[in-house]
């Protein structure tokens, strides 16, 4: 633990428990389906994605890529390309402009920077991963760039290189840290427990590569003022405020000289998460050639320069009496990372949190390869890690005889297991009691139930993922006119992020719905935190509510306690906004509309801005979103093939702000977890470490016909600890997918598949 | 290199009922002619070589991925993208539903999924089968199966799939029953 962290906690236990928030059980905005407020922008075609920002005289741009590990170019032979028809330009490590240093991402949340990877990309003549970027063409149009980048030829002179996972594996070394917490944990002897123990399972599982595909490929256009002193980026980002301080640094620019500008991100998923050397590259571009430039990759680009999740190899140990009370719970295992950007995947997450056991032993160790970065996928660490971890439950059950659910409550902890803190608010115990009921949960004997040459079984699993809130500013104006604005630079990928808040702050004002506008996506707004760790709607709640909060005391200093005031005797903390204005919580008819408030004072609006407190909960309490998913899966005998055929997850994730996108939210995580369970793979060349399908056609992502009508259920019950009494929606639905397809499959077959993807020739 | 050297030529396209000149290379796909020259941008690239639908568009009322085909191919054809499916600023009831099942959520694919629905449907009504189809001449049903199977060129990776066939049910099942 670092030093600061350890002042927070200390800074934390003498906090008292700021009041809960008087919204948690308020039923108004908060809680109802609303449509999204960008459906229709959505549905028209009218949602301007980066590429399509129309911009005069733009240039287009397209990348070289490596086609060695590692090692140095000792020639590129450009002329061919930059006499190829409408070519402005051809940029090697040999004549790119200036670029220093990016700063790298901070997994705390700061802003300070962003890359991806700290490697000197293109400023020499060093490779160090197979599909690197080595020289970008620009040139008059989109064919005219893709043609001249074809006619650049490079020579190489290749060095030693690590790449395969499996060579290095045992030789793995533990990382520093695993976002922020350490990468060992041991409490009492798990082994000795284990070898002692009257039941065990010892087994190992593996997790193969996987990318995030999201279908709006990654794509920059920037733009430099003529001063070359102003830099407008147009890109589909995770985190605008990282990437705007990033390219500050980069270029020595006035930080309000520099704007990120990021409306509608055609899905992330943790990939779009920080700055890839792609956007640092059109920029250079932009400015070699003194015109704006659009860099749109191709989907064989994202998969070459943008990184995906980790492979990984992880042991599962249990030991437990016939009780089934865990008396051992061991996870340990290896993940891969490069010397570049060091992100240790921190699958032992649900390990520490989930099941209470006498004796643990959680060890994370990582080999580092020379690859592309690997990065955040949705449920970074808890949909690997899980897949593992509730397996092995599975397993365990089976071998103790005691139905898999029952498992899980003889070993649901009373404090969290690994941290001994107080959970904030845990309900998981009900969140499969009440998905047992729904789905008809019963535990059949493996390899009972057949339809014709289909073999049926069901599985379950828990689904876990860490409550994250950072700090974020939001400003607000309340207008004479009875409308309001919030403004904060969040992200919308399809979270619907506009969406809730405009619940929220219609709410909190007390304003018609339609009253309230949300504008966000643009560094020139407040600095909000990042869209990740699905953290962003509680980060902007907290934030949103200190600065309405701010607007509201500042309207009451307006409005005056002159006698004939109608807050002459009300303070703060004795008001409500309803109505579309301030009013005595006592008495209905003691207040004033916002629009008399302003018109008395002869103003057309009142502004604040406010930054959110730190996220102290986090310190004091164990908190999480949790849920149980609910598996049923057909295997064809034959061909191995399997389909899953009916699903539900049931959750406990404090607070549900709106029902309609939530539900949308579990299921796109539920259906990433079917691909992650059983069609999808980056394939990876082991001699040469290149992905070897970088395409749509040969990563399988689901289909719609993979995908059966999946239920959706939630507990519904405000963490009182929480902004709003919600927790994050956005990651955990992929969670224990992929085990509770497995349990499900070794249901239906008799045969335990511990190996992603589940593919027929591992059932044949 | 200069302007001039660009081997253009002049293509017409009539899209959403509106004539387009472009002057554009031969090698131009109608996905790029839309977005890049055309300036109709709701129809979007994904990966450019026919595995995801994004691109997908109408052409005489039959579906078609944009990113397979040459702009110069569709002159005199009558070319429908998401900007020309509402009238007057009326939504196409699929569109409607979309917003009402949430069949959607980064909305990247979304253009794509509903063009491709809306050319699905008309191939069900002319009594195409498909994969799952039972029979290769009878009725087919207008279950979700036949919807899955229809619309499983369109991949939407946000997952909304349970709200696509929901919505897709919902614009097109009185016309079936009809």
């Amino acid at each position: 633990m670092s030093i600061t962290q350890k002042i927070m906690e200390t800074v934390a236990q003498f906090m008292p428990d700021k009041e809960p928030d008087p919204l948690l059980h308020k039923h108004g905005f908060i809680g109802k389906p609303f449509s999204r407020v960008d459906g229709r922008l959505k549905v028209m075609g009218e949602a301007t994605f980066t590429a399509e920002f129309k911009i005069e005289n733009i240039a287009y741009a397209a990348l070289v890529y490596s086609t060695i590990a590692k090692g140095k170019i000792t020639k590129i032979e450009r002329s061919e390309a930059e006499k190829s028809a409408g070519v402005l330009a051809v940029i090697t490590h040999e004549n790119v402009p200036k670029m220093n240093d990016p700063a790298t991402y901070d997994p705390a949340g700061d802003s300070s920077g962003s890359a991806n990877s700290d490697l000197p990309i293109l400023r020499d003549e060093k490779i160090y991963w197979n599909g690197q970027p080595v020289a970008v063409v620009v040139a008059e149009t989109q064919d005219q760039t893709e043609q001249a980048a074809k006619l650049i030829n490079v020579e190489y002179e290749t060095e030693d290189y690590d790449v395969s996972f499996d060579a290095l594996k045992d030789t793995a070394v533990p990382p520093k840290e695993v976002m922020s917490e350490p990468p060992e944990v041991k409490i009492g002897d798990a082994e000795d427990a284990l070898e002692k123990a009257e039941f065990k399972i010892d087994n190992i599982y593996r997790t193969p590569r996987y990318n995030h595909n999201a279908i709006e490929p990654h794509a920059t256009i920037a733009v430099w003022g003529d001063d070359d002193e102003t830099l407008t980026i147009f890109e589909p980002s995770q985190t605008i405020y990282a990437v705007k301080n990033t390219f500050v640094k980069m270029f020595d620019l006035a930080p309000e000289r520099v704007r990120v500008i990021s409306p509608f991100v055609g899905g992330g998923f943790g990939g779009k998460g920080g700055m890839w050397w792609y956007t640092a590259l059109c920029v250079a571009a932009a400015k070699a050639v003194n015109r704006p430039v659009k860099l749109a990759l191709s989907r064989e680009g994202v998969f070459r320069v943008v990184g995906g999740r980790t492979p990984s190899e992880q042991r599962v140990a249990l030991g437990a009496n016939k009780d089934g009370k865990l008396s051992a719970l061991i996870q340990s295992g290896v993940t891969a990372t490069t010397t570049h950007n060091n992100f240790a995947e921190h699958f032992s997450f649900p390990a520490r949190h989930l099941y209470a056991s006498e004796n643990f032993f959680i060890g994370q160790k990582v080999v580092f390869l020379d690859t592309v970065a690997n990065t955040f996928m949705r449920g970074p660490g808890e949909s690997i890690g899980g897949f593992a971890l509730e397996s092995a439950m599975d397993e365990f059950a089976f071998e103790l005889k005691i139905d898999p659910i029952e498992l899980r409550r003889i070993n649901e902890p009373a404090k969290d297991p690994t941290k001994d803190t107080e959970f904030s608010m845990r309900n998981l115990i009900e969140a499969y009691k009440r998905g047992a009921e729904k789905f008809d949960w019963v535990n059949n004997p493996p390899r009972s139930q057949k339809d014709g040459k289909w073999l049926i079984g069901q599985g379950v699993a828990t689904a876990y993922y860490p409550f994250y809130r950072f700090t974020a500013t939001a400003r607000v104006r309340i207008n004479a006119d009875g409308t309001a604005i919030v403004q904060t630079a969040a992200h919308e990928m399809g979270m619907g992020t506009a969406t809730v808040q405009i619940q929220h702050a219609a709410e909190r004002l007390g304003l018609p719905i339609d009253r309230v506008a949300f504008e966000y996506g643009d560094s020139d707004l407040p600095e909000s935190s990042m869209a990740g760790g699905s953290s962003q709607t509680v980060s902007i709640g907290a934030s949103v509510r200190a600065a309405i909060e701010k607007a509201h005391r500042e309207l009451l200093a307006l409005a005056g306690d002159d006698y004939d005031s109608p807050f002459s005797y009300l303070k703060y903390d004795q008001i409500e906004a309803r109505n579309g204005g301030l009013f005595s919580k006592k008495d209905a008819s003691e207040g004033e509309t916002y629009a008399s408030i302003l018109k008395r004072v002869g103003q057309d609006y009142v502004e604040a801005e406010e930054t959110s407190a730190k996220p102290y909960e986090i310190m004091k309490y164990s908190m999480g979103s949790y849920g149980a998913q609910f598996c049923e899966v057909r295997v064809n005998e034959e061909s191995g093939e399997v389909r899953v055929s009916r699903f539900l997850g049931s959750f406990d994730c404090g607070r549900i702000l709106n029902p309609k996108t939530a539900t949308s939210q579990f299921r796109g995580g539920i259906i990433m977890g079917i691909g992650m369970a059983l069609t999808e793979e980056t394939l990876f060349d082991e001699r040469r470490g290149r992905i070897m399908n970088p395409s749509l056609a040969e990563y399988h992502v689901p289909v719609n016909l993979d995908i059966p009508k999946i239920e959706i259920i939630y507990n519904d019950i405000p963490d009182e600890h929480a902004p709003l009494g919600a927790h994050g929606i956005g990651e955990i639905g992929i969670t224990g997918v992929a085990a509770a397809i497995a349990n499900a499959v070794f249901n239906a077959t008799g045969k335990r598949v511990r190996d992603l993807p589940i593919t027929p020739d591992k059932l044949l | 290199m200069n302007e001039n050297e660009r081997q253009t030529i002049s293509v017409n396209l009539k899209i959403n009922s509106v004539n387009h000149a472009l002057q554009i290379e031969p090698r131009v796909s109608l996905l790029d002619a839309l977005r890049e020259f055309a300036g109709l941008t709701g129809t979007k690239k994904g990966c450019n070589q026919g595995a995801c639908g994004a691109c997908t568009v109408l052409v005489d009322g039959t579906r078609i991925n944009s990113c397979f085909a040459l702009a110069v191919q569709y002159e005199g054809r009558d070319i429908t993208t998401i900007e020309g499916l509402a009238e007057d600023g009326e939504l196409h009831a699929l569109q409607s539903a979309f917003i009402e099942h949430d069949g959607f959520q980064c909305g990247y694919c979304t253009p794509g999924q509903i063009c491709s629905a809306v050319g699905m449907f008309k191939e069900f009504q002319r009594g195409l089968p498909s994969a799952v189809s039972e029979t290769m001449t009878g009725e087919i049903e207008f279950s979700d199966e036949e919807i899955k199977e229809r619309m499983s060129g369109n991949l939407c990776r946000c997952g909304a799939y349970v709200g696509i066939t929901e919505a897709i049910h919902e614009a097109f099942d009185a016309e079936v029953k009809r």
